[in-house]
């Protein structure tokens, strides 16, 4: 496939845009999506590249199509992907149901809106439990939360090769925010910074005769016994546990010594990053900790964090109410150090909004 | 000789001034449809029984348009909210208010399958060839080669079909109590008779009553007053044909 | 130079998204660390239109910011859609041809500026250019951006219009001019009208 970027490249754009060329970059061969806000323009983009590119791209009759679209894609053997947000990716939840029960390297681009319902086209962190654990799964499912525009490039490209790795369903989880707005970023071609594209591969429509060089390939995703059923999620369920700790990302600061943890995800971190900045000028023991995978979730690490810098609270700040904090309790049960909540439901989070939380907390 | 009366622009009766002047853009279509249906809810005298319900798209913008009770749905789900009013109290007149892409594209299924149940509900689907809300994508209706941004080097048939019509397989679809047609906002009157017969066949309660209008969207089209009039005339009217497909009132009007 | 931000605001087809934009590209053309969202949504449609821009050297956090250190409204209805923006830090810029109901103003503000835009765009210049004056004064009241980058940054985005009709450029780069200096005024003065 054509090398995109002959060299790194600076460039200030949407996010969306840089999603569009990330895709490219990354090898991906085709996209199947539905318009919808805050999401559309990575389809404009992709539209517009597409085809002097040679990928393909399809606007489908609805989120459900595309889904399954891409579904059908990956199991052909084509790097395929989607984009969505809100109530699309609501309706979307079915085809990844299906990636999670047939182990389909499907990936998905999330720019979150606000909800429920139609809610708001501009901006939230509503749709972690969706995203994490929506549909009749257990969520089996890798999910990125970038902050920055580089992340989103980078996490796309790297996501590719995480779903054509270990073949579950893989999201990048950007907001509207981040869709919309413009940053600087560098672009490049994954091969001129050591990272290598992991070639899909077909599911079906496999080479050879049928009978003679091989068997037929019969992918099932329905069983007629619990037992059977049982023995499919088990063995799942062991997969994603034994590659977890290979694939949880985070980041830390100011933790060593901090009395007090900022926990928060995605473009939040970055008000929780400035936070910690001024509040430490003013000398308070203030960290913050971000998960970046949200799936697997690096439990370990945030324990290790409480447990090393005897936190005396955690304060977990999200644009969602309570979302992010259901999963940070479930994560790291037992442990006994005070939570404390900023939910602001489908509004933006700034440093200010932390500051004057934590200092309610001293 | 007598005072002279002060002259009032004609506002139906059943429209909500609070939410006057609309939200639609300068030249858009949808207000001609709305001024159509609200001189109907007027002149059959049944605002205090219609249910106005809205599709996400910029039909939306008319949530608060009547002084009818409303309510919004979601993308394409119009229809099925509608038939669960109207089976739940078939004295209310129910009213789907729909775009292309809601009605043809994410909310077919819906559709399909409540002409073929025959529901009593009356649908008004604006088809002004793209998605208008969500800043002008393509849509089932977009005409071959027309350009949108997701066909930004125009509709091409061989990859992508050719133009939903939606009256006629409605029609196929539907026993001779239903009523189909498709409207034109370039003709009001014929736009407004239409209207009529899909709000009386439901008041009649005969069946599924269903009409298309052909409508403007200069926003997304990019185009003046003269080349939006155009495309609608030159382009979409001789490429979606107007006329009652089907009528329970006689001889269809074609 | 330290964070700036700036919020921008008018109606719809005035221009505000464009010039946020050039402002925007002219910073990070010249270095800067630059973030700008632009309001969107149905509030396309019959609303006012918002651009946020925060231009710094170093990383910036959050792209949303509660007070602006410049806020500038662009019609009537944008002074009261944006006092919210202003606080005692707050440069409040607005024009002297707007009638604006007294409670609409900001309750806080460093200053509250006035500035005959719409005035100067219609009888010196072309009514077309008023977004480009606002530029300049954006510009004058802040020095987001040193005036060669703006130039650079409008004849990025204008240029092919500028090369079928140099006059454009002319006008354009003067309107800019004018509103640098009205900008820079009416920090010293007591407003310009
Ligand atoms: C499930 C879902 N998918 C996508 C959207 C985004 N969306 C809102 S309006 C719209 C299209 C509107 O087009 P149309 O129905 O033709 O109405 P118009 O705006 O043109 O009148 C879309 C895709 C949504 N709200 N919900
Ligand atoms: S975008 Fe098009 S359909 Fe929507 S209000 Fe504007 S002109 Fe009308
Ligand atoms: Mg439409």
């Amino acid at each position: 496939m054509e090398k995109v970027f002959s060299e790194a490249k600076k460039a200030f754009m949407t996010g969306n845009e840089t999603a569009a060329w990330a895709a490219l970059a990354a090898g991906a061969e085709v996209m199947f999506g539905y318009p919808i806000t805050p999401q559309n323009e990575i389809m404009h983009y992709w539209t517009r590249m597409a085809p002097k590119y040679d990928r393909g791209f399809l606007q489908t009759e609805d989120e459900i199509s595309a889904g399954f679209t891409v579904c059908g894609s990956v199991q052909s053997g084509k790097k395929a992907f989607t984009a969505t947000a809100g109530p699309g990716n609501v309706l979307m939840q079915e085809p990844f149901g299906m990636a999670e029960g047939m182990r389909l390297p499907l990936l998905a681009i999330i720019q979150q809106r606000g909800g429920p319902s139609s809610g708001t086209v501009v901006y939230s962190q509503q749709e972690v439990t969706l995203t994490t654990f929506g549909g009749n799964g257990e969520g089996h499912r890798i999910v990125y939360s970038t902050a920055t525009h580089q992340e989103i490039y980078d996490y796309i490209i790297k996501g590719f090769n995480t779903a054509w790795t270990y073949r579950f369903p893989t999201f990048i989880l950007g907001d509207g925010y981040q869709a919309k707005m413009r940053e600087p970023l560098e672009l490049y071609s994954p091969e001129d910074k050591g990272i290598k594209m992991v070639e899909p591969y077909p599911l079906i429509g496999l080479p050879g005769h049928i009978g003679e060089d091989r068997e037929p390939k019969h992918l099932c995703n329905i069983y007629s016994l619990e037992e059977e059923l049982y023995e499919v999620v088990m063995k799942i369920s062991a997969e994603y546990e034994a590659i977890s700790p290979e694939l949880t990302e985070y980041q830390e600061r100011e933790c060593d010594d901090a009395e007090i943890i900022i926990v928060s995800h995605g473009v939040v971190s970055r008000a929780a990053d400035d936070a910690v900045t001024a509040l430490r000028a003013q000398g308070l023991k203030v960290g913050c900790f971000r998960p970046i995978t949200l799936r697997p979730f690096p439990a370990q690490e945030l324990k290790n964090c409480i447990q090393k810098s005897g936190a005396k609270k955690l304060l977990i700040a999200e644009s969602a109410y309570g979302q992010l904090f259901r999963l940070v309790r479930q994560e790291i049960y037992g442990e006994t150090v005070p939570m404390e909540t900023l939910f602001m439901p489908g509004v933006g989070i700034i440093d200010y909004d932390i500051m004057s939380k934590i200092k309610s907390m001293l | 000789m007598a005072m002279l009366e002060p002259v009032h622009p004609l506002t139906p009766k059943s429209w909500y001034l609070p939410s006057k002047p609309h939200k639609f853009c300068p030249g858009c279509g949808h207000g001609i449809v709305l001024k159509a249906l609200g001189e109907n809810i007027d002149e059959l005298g049944i605002q205090d029984k219609t249910i106005f319900g809205c599709d996400i798209g910029c039909s939306l913008l008319a949530w608060n348009f009547f002084a009818c009770d409303s309510t919004q749905t979601h993308h394409g789900r119009t229809t099925p909210v509608m038939v669960g009013i109207k089976r739940s109290r078939p004295e209310l007149i129910t009213v789907g208010y729909m775009g292309d892409g809601g009605g043809y594209s994410i909310g077919s299924q819906h559709l399909l399958n409540a002409a073929v149940r025959n529901e009593k509900v009356t649908l008004i689907l604006v088809n002004n060839t793209n998605y208008g809300m969500t800043g002008g994508q393509m849509a089932p209706t977009t005409l071959p080669g027309q350009k949108t941004e997701t066909s930004p080097y125009g509709r091409d048939p061989e990859q992508t079909g050719y133009p939903t019509k939606g009256p006629e397989f409605i029609a196929q679809l539907t026993p001779d109590s239903a009523y189909v047609a498709r409207a034109t906002v370039s003709k009001y009157n014929q736009l407004k008779r239409f209207i009529r017969n899909a709000l009386r066949n439901q008041i009649e309660g005969n069946g599924f009553s269903f009409v298309e209008v052909l409508s403007t969207c200069p926003t997304n089209w990019r185009t003046n007053a003269q080349q939006t009039w155009r495309f609608l005339e030159d382009e979409m009217e001789p490429y979606f044909p107007v006329g009652e497909l089907k009528s329970p009132f006689g001889k269809g009007d074609k | 130079m330290s964070l700036i931000k700036i919020a921008l605001a008018g109606e719809g087809g005035q221009g505000v998204q464009s010039v946020a934009e050039i402002i925007a590209e002219a910073a990070y053309e010249a270095g800067k660390q630059t973030i700008y969202i632009p309001n969107f949504g149905l509030e396309q449609r019959g609303g006012v239109s918002i651009a946020f821009i925060q231009v710094s050297d170093r990383r910036i956090g959050a792209p949303k910011f509660n007070k602006a250190d410049v806020v500038i409204a662009l019609s009537e209805r944008a002074v009261g859609r944006t006092a919210e923006y202003s606080d005692k830090n707050t440069l409040f810029v607005y024009d002297c041809g707007f009638a604006v109901p007294p409670e609409d103003f900001p309750k806080e503000a460093k200053k509250i500026i006035a500035i005959p835009a719409i005035d100067t765009a219609n009888n010196e210049l072309h009514p077309r250019v008023f977004n480009i004056i606002i530029m300049g004064a954006v510009i004058g009241l802040t020095n987001v951006v040193t005036f060669e980058a703006a130039k650079a940054a409008l004849e990025h985005k204008l240029g092919y219009k500028f090369e079928k009709d140099p006059k454009l450029r002319e006008l354009n780069f003067k309107a800019m001019e004018i509103g640098k200096k009205l900008g820079e005024e009416s920090l010293s003065k007591e407003g310009v009208c």
